[in-house]
């Protein structure tokens, strides 16, 4: 199989309420990975779009996005896995460019959560696991990783501050992240005094809903050397993973076994270990899913995730570099676009073209984007 | 004169606050739960045990099912106590839900008459039925 390459990625700002329509959220993604890749709408050979059903009208949104950014006649379709989405997106892109089937494939992930109201979307997010056996007992997303949390903490004996302090950091990188939706800083104490969502989750502990589109642009080899493509980024190794949707068929409640699972095999496909991991966008929808994906993705030991954030070796300047975009908790949560978000941000750190986020030069990025509670995880990982 | 229509059988919309489930191959669950008895089912074939109840076996793939009885004390793995709730939760609040491990299988539920800061991980807790204010039926776990 030859070599895939990104060749161009875009994100529209994520916002709290959008004033426009999909098609339109999607075009603004679309256009920064078109000028961004110098590429026509000709040397789009098929689009993947993503998103989770159900929050805005549109069904089988595929063929209204391809036909509003100019992309009909080409083939398109659909993917979907909640939260990754359009990492499961470039998974199939790079499928079908590295199984000779297209030259280049689109990514768009979008989702305009501000369609509905936020106690709506909550019951949409526990849709998003077992609607036979668990919903019925008034399940939501913070409750579920709160269940992590607390499985977390009996195991490993953290506490609320160790997990403020990953949304500390995120905040100190979202007020520099343009494109991110909370641009404020957060002070611990903040943290700590913030009301319950979920327990042991705090408002500060949980991201926010939002309104985005993202845009990843793939393709062989020999197509972006024949766009003149300057600094390709290449995907390495991707890993995937699902597990029991029902938390009572889990065999682990405190870290997610997608996500070590998705590692695994990522490692091995791109022949490196996670010490070779030079800069990292993890799934950060709470606090304790960063913590997870420290030790998950073999960054630290099991129970060693409190060492790496107390001593700050995931801000820009540490040994690993973790979520300097500020991350979902600081950056929003636009479910379908969440992944092409994160994979855009480590494109442009190996580009050297991250501006004020960047880390010093570099080689190997990693991108872990999970979907639902630990039901669907992916792990990309891309180098220059 | 049609032909009678024939009646579904939408038991499972009783399960829990708010159902979104009417018909399911396991609706006697439901009837074990108006008898106060939850239960599983096992695999007539090959003998693996599943909670949530399953109609088909993916081990070996027969559907021919028993129903076994959630009996004695499980052990609590975790939980979470809510301070808000999705739609059609809010009279709920606040609750708590936690996941109990029963050694060949592990149980999603409600926490039922435990003080909500006196729930912690590694209690015993056994299950039982209950009848919710709505005249909904789903199940919690009191302390053993």
């Amino acid at each position: 199989m030859g070599k895939v390459a990104i060749i161009g990625v875009g994100q529209s700002a994520f916002s709290r309420a959008y004033p426009g329509s999909i098609r339109e959220l999607a075009f603004e993604a679309f256009r920064e990975a078109m000028v961004d890749a110098g590429a026509e709408t000709g040397d789009i050979g098929a689009t993947v779009v993503c998103s989770a059903p159900e929050y805005d009208k549109q069904r089988s949104p595929a063929g209204v996005l391809a036909e509003y950014l100019g992309l009909t006649p080409q083939p398109t379709f659909y993917a979907e896995t909640l939260c990754s989405s359009s990492s499961t997106g470039l998974k199939l892109a790079y499928s079908l460019v590295a199984s000779g089937l297209h030259d280049s494939v689109m990514v768009i992930g979008f989702q305009k959560m501000s369609e509905i109201s936020s106690a709506e979307s909550q019951e949409r997010m526990g849709r998003g696991a077992d609607i036979q056996w668990e919903s019925p007992f008034g399940t939501m997303m913070p409750a579920y990783y709160a269940m992590y949390a607390q499985g977390y903490m009996d195991s490993y004996g953290i506490t609320s501050e160790d997990l403020a302090l990953i949304r500390v950091k995120a905040a100190t990188y979202g007020q520099i992240n343009e494109k991110a939706v909370y641009r404020k800083g957060v002070e611990l104490q903040q943290c700590l005094d913030a009301d319950p969502v979920a327990n042991p989750l705090k408002v500060f502990d949980c991201c926010a809903n939002a309104d985005g589109a993202s845009c990843v642009i793939v393709a062989s080899e020999a197509k972006a050397k024949a766009m003149g493509i300057a600094k390709p980024v290449w995907i390495l190794g991707l890993g995937a993973a699902s597990a029991p949707v029902n938390l009572a068929g889990r065999d682990l409640f405190n870290g997610l076994r997608v996500a070590q699972m998705a590692a695994a095999e990522a490692y091995q496909m791109a022949g490196i270990s996670a010490q070779d991991v030079d800069v990292a966008e993890v799934h950060d929808c709470f606090t304790i899913a960063e913590m997870m994906a420290y030790e998950n993705l073999g960054f630290a030991e099991p129970g060693g995730g409190k060492e790496l954030i107390r001593s700050k070796e995931t801000y820009k300047e540490g040994s690993i570099p973790v979520n300097v975009d500020g991350g979902l908790l600081s950056k929003g949560h636009p479910i379908g676009a969440t992944g092409g978000s994160q994979i855009r941000t480590i494109v442009l750190q190996l580009r050297g073209e991250a501006g004020e986020m960047q880390v010093k030069d570099p080689q190997i990025g990693l991108v872990h984007n999970i979907g639902g509670v630990g039901l669907y995880g992916n792990v990309s990982i891309l180098g220059r | 004169m049609g032909k009678p229509k024939k009646e579904k059988d939408v038991r499972f919309s009783k399960f829990g606050t708010v159902s979104f489930t009417a018909t399911t191959k396991v609706n006697d669950f439901i009837d074990y739960l108006e008898k106060g008895e939850v239960r599983g089912t096992k695999c007539k074939s090959c003998g693996k045990v599943f909670f949530p109840p399953r109609a088909d076996c993916y081990s070996c793939l027969s559907s021919d099912m028993e129903w076994f009885k959630v009996e004695g004390a499980g052990k609590l793995i975790t939980f979470s106590i809510l301070r808000y709730a999705p739609i059609g939760f809010g009279d709920d609040l606040p609750y708590a839900i936690a996941v109990v491990d029963y050694g060949d299988y592990k149980v999603f539920g409600r926490i039922g008459d435990i003080d909500l800061d006196q729930v912690q991980c590694g209690m015993e807790v056994v299950v039982r039925a209950n009848e919710l204010p709505n005249g909904q039926l789903n199940y919690v776990f009191d302390k053993a």
